[in-house]
């Protein structure tokens, strides 16, 4: 059985897990405070014909109380929450010397168009690949979101990374990285047909060296297209 | 407003001395309680078949790659036949997801929390002979039949039922070329429009009523918690479900007669200028006010019966209307959270994080003041009270699993898991069918004049809340390693290679969470013909309805009560011979004005 997240090897993971954990806690405590009560009070305050229960309206100190608590956690959770998405999702914080992708969503399967050796995604030695995604380990990676039919969502479990990919929507952009070299898939997370759940890809963050030696590979595949 | 209109009187008079067909009494009734009686068997009925394609839903994903039980009975659009069995398609998969959450939201749910006890309670609780509108009350239940017919067509239709989620997502849900299915998708968006239809004649029906036929005395701050969420759930289904009802007709529109308001592209690569998001803004504009539409009645039901079980007026009964009240509005501003990942401009995350997040602050003064209710109390836990119990324990862990979601940053990995399903069953079984059941067993004898079995109704809690918990809460831990929701074969995935073992346990105790349904539907309609006979007020509860006959005759009351006290006096000093008072008794004795403490 398998109940904890998976390794994490991106950077914005490392937050995302904490934020995780963080909420756990605080969910924890209060999963406790309130099932504990439930008990304690069934078990204390089971009724009996000889007793008579304490009549009260209730207590406006204790409403301010749980409500001021509950409010305040929530005020910190939410402001720490906020500046950890605008740190991932804010494109004008994007890294800029990022590698450029662009991944295509299309009933059932993941295209990849890679910038080639000039690394710039719109040139000639742009090419293609069905249900590969491949790049260095270590760089930051930006990839442009793209639907040809429905929507799709991008999701790759070990690097925290889940993104919508919309038909007739261009502009859809995320990045993320990979700190060490490893194997992984893409998996479609939005219901997209009926190969909705064989809608995935191989993914391969490579070493630098290695990353190299493919993308050569494929070039002299292709035949300089 | 001090004093509200009574109905005039002398209609119950009139009806009385015209004895009416079978037909007029039974069928086309417009008797708040049949109408009542009417959908309470409609909505168990779709209980049974959403529960029934969820069991077939659960063997697919426990067993993948095995043949189907029995699938050999299915025909060929749902299964494959091979020489080892039948094994299902992933299309009757699809069509399975979907309509398992449309039939429990749309046909048992919604229609059971409020077509059912806002019809039987509000003139019960509130003093009136009947609803304002008896005949919009009696088209409100016949326009849900339509809707319940054409969705249990929709199964049997070339290309089978709607196969694109409950959500409908477009274009998904818009062009058939890319699902197979046509005639099951339109023919579901019929049946929705109906149910919108007759949300919204009961809602408006509710409102008049609630506004306009107060029984004298009946203050809004003596109106029974039940009566508060029935009354702010129609506010919400007024406002909320004309928004899908046009959604859903655009959607259509867009299948059906060359519209694109959500296609960006046709079959043919041609550009379109629709827009796949305005869907998921119309549907979760609509959506996430549903969400709570699904549970204040519940929450409402919570509060009466844990006042009743507990010997106790209710805790903090103010703050409890108001938590309802900010629950509501929030609700309206909150549909974005659906959407985080969704291509929307990433800085509208903020608001709607902030928005989801403070829904937190009344959930949690919900809670507190419902163990408040527990607290020094003289518990009777009977069925009710152990269902009603149950609610609060369970809605809330529904509630702390929210919290996970409303943060943006842990909804990129968690959104489109399993820990959102584990999240949204809490809410809607733990919560929503748990007070459903406890209304049920609470009610009963006032609606059908018998006793449900007790024996019975304990052994159907335990048996529900034990399964219930193996069933969802295994789902937490399977979302936490990734599997994606709606995935018909999670096997090839690296990722998921440890969950098999959890998955195959949470279908064997999804088979005996269906199979303990059986238990109570026996219990239910034994005690329809054999049940004990039920006094006026078998619970010691002080609310109106139980100062009339078990079940009150046509017309309810020869005399409109006038109302005294709160709605919630238990146990009060001054009252020696029992330990309740009623809102319609006792003028002499003293009660704080609802509230103030």
């Amino acid at each position: 059985m398998d109940w904890s997240l998976p390794p994490n090897f991106s950077t914005h993971g490392d937050v995302i897990d904490q934020l995780f954990w963080i909420i756990l806690g605080l969910t924890g405590l209060a999963f406790v405070l309130v099932e504990g009560g439930i008990i304690w009070f069934l078990v204390r305050y089971r009724g009996t014909p000889s007793r008579r229960a304490h009549y009260t309206h209730g207590s406006n100190r204790l409403e301010v109380v749980w409500t001021v608590i509950p409010a305040v956690i929530i005020v910190v959770l939410g402001g720490y929450s906020a500046m950890v998405w605008d740190d991932i999702k804010n494109e004008n914080k994007f890294p800029e010397d990022a590698l450029e992708f662009t991944v295509i969503g299309k009933q059932f399967e993941w295209n990849v168009v890679y910038p080639g050796v000039d690394e710039v995604l719109g040139t000639s030695d742009d090419f293609e690949v069905r249900n590969q995604f491949h790049f260095p380990a270590g760089e930051n990676v930006i990839v442009n979101l793209r639907s040809e039919d429905v929507i799709h969502s991008f999701f790759i479990p070990e690097l925290r990374v889940k993104q919508d990919a919309v038909p007739g929507m261009d502009n859809i952009r995320i990045w993320f990285d990979s700190r060490e070299p490893g194997q992984f898939e893409i998996a479609c997370a939005e219901l997209c047909g009926l190969g909705h759940y064989r809608m995935e890809a191989s993914v391969t963050a490579h070493a630098r060296a290695d990353f190299d030696a493919w993308q050569a590979s494929q070039v002299a595949e292709n035949g300089g297209e | 407003m001090a004093t509200a209109i009574a109905e005039p009187t002398g209609r119950a008079v009139i009806e009385e001395a015209h004895p009416q067909s079978f037909l007029r009494k039974y069928l086309f009734s417009t008797d708040h309680k049949v109408i009542a009686a009417q959908f309470l068997f409609y909505t168990l009925f779709f209980l049974m078949i959403g529960g029934l394609l969820a069991v077939l839903m659960r063997q697919q994903i426990a067993w993948p790659t095995e043949p189907l039980t029995l699938g050999g009975i299915l025909p060929e659009t749902m299964v494959a036949k091979a020489t080892d069995g039948a094994y299902m398609l992933p299309e009757f998969y699809n069509a399975l997801v979907t309509m398992h959450g449309s039939v429990m939201v749309f046909l048992a749910i919604m229609p059971m929390l409020v077509g059912v006890w806002a019809n039987f309670l509000i003139p019960l609780q509130l003093g009136a002979h009947d609803m304002a509108f008896p005949r919009l009350n009696m088209l409100s239940f016949w326009t849900m039949v339509p809707a319940g017919i054409l969705t249990l067509a929709s199964f049997f239709v070339v290309g089978g039922a709607a196969g694109a989620g409950w959500t409908l997502y477009a274009p998904l849900s818009a062009r058939p070329d890319l699902t197979g299915v046509e005639m099951g998708q339109i023919l579901w968006l019929i049946a929705l429009v109906f149910v919108g239809l007759s949300s919204i004649l009961g809602s408006v029906n509710y409102i008049t009523t609630v506004i306009n036929m107060r029984a004298p005395g009946m203050t809004w701050f003596r109106m029974p918690l039940t009566v508060w969420a029935l009354f702010i759930t129609a506010i919400l289904g007024l406002l909320a479900m004309p928004v899908l009802s046009a959604a859903g007709i655009m959607l259509i529109f867009d299948q059906t007669i060359g519209t694109s308001f959500f296609i960006p592209s046709n079959a043919a690569g041609d550009a379109l200028s629709g827009q796949p998001l305005l869907w998921q803004h119309l549907f979760w504009f609509f959506g996430h006010p549903e969400v709570y539409i699904l549970i204040l009645p519940a929450m409402g039901f919570t509060s009466e019966i844990l006042a009743v079980g507990s010997r106790k007026p209710v805790f903090g009964y103010k703050a409890m209307v108001w938590a309802l009240i900010s629950i509501a509005f929030l609700g309206f501003i909150v549909w974005g959270h659906h959407m985080f990942q969704s291509g929307m401009n990433p800085a509208l995350g903020l608001a709607f994080t902030v928005s989801t997040l403070f829904i937190a602050v009344p959930s949690a003064i919900k809670t507190f003041n419902w163990m408040g209710t527990m607290w020094r109390g003289n518990l009777q836990l009977h069925s009710a009270m152990l269902f009603a119990v149950g609610f609060v324990a369970m809605f809330a862990i529904g509630g702390l699993s929210g919290v996970f979601m409303a943060s943006t940053p842990v909804d990129i990995y968690i959104h489109d898991t399993y820990f959102i399903v584990a999240h949204i069953h809490y809410v809607l079984f733990g919560g929503s069918l748990f007070a459903l059941f406890g209304a049920i067993y609470f009610w009963f004898p006032k609606m059908f004049g018998r006793m449900m079995n007790e024996t019975l109704g304990k052994i159907h809690f335990w048996l529900t809340l034990v399964l219930f918990n193996v069933v969802f809460f295994p789902m937490h831990g399977v979302g936490m390693a990734g599997m994606m929701r709606r995935i018909y074969d999670w096997t090839g995935y690296q990722h998921l290679e440890g969950i098999g073992a959890t998955n195959q346990i949470i279908t064997i105790a999804a088979v005996g969470l269906f199979a303990s349904g059986f238990l109570f539907a026996f219990n239910f309609f034994w005690s329809i013909w054999k049940g004990e006979k039920a006094p006026d007020n078998p619970w010691g509860a002080s609310t109106l309805e139980w100062s009339v006959p078990s079940p009150p005759k046509h017309g309810n009351w020869s005399e409109i009560p006038v109302v005294y006290h709160g709605p919630h006096e238990y146990s009060h000093p001054d009252v020696t011979d029992k330990d309740w008072l009623g809102q319609n008794e006792r003028p002499d004795v003293v009660t704080p004005a609802a509230g103030s403490h």
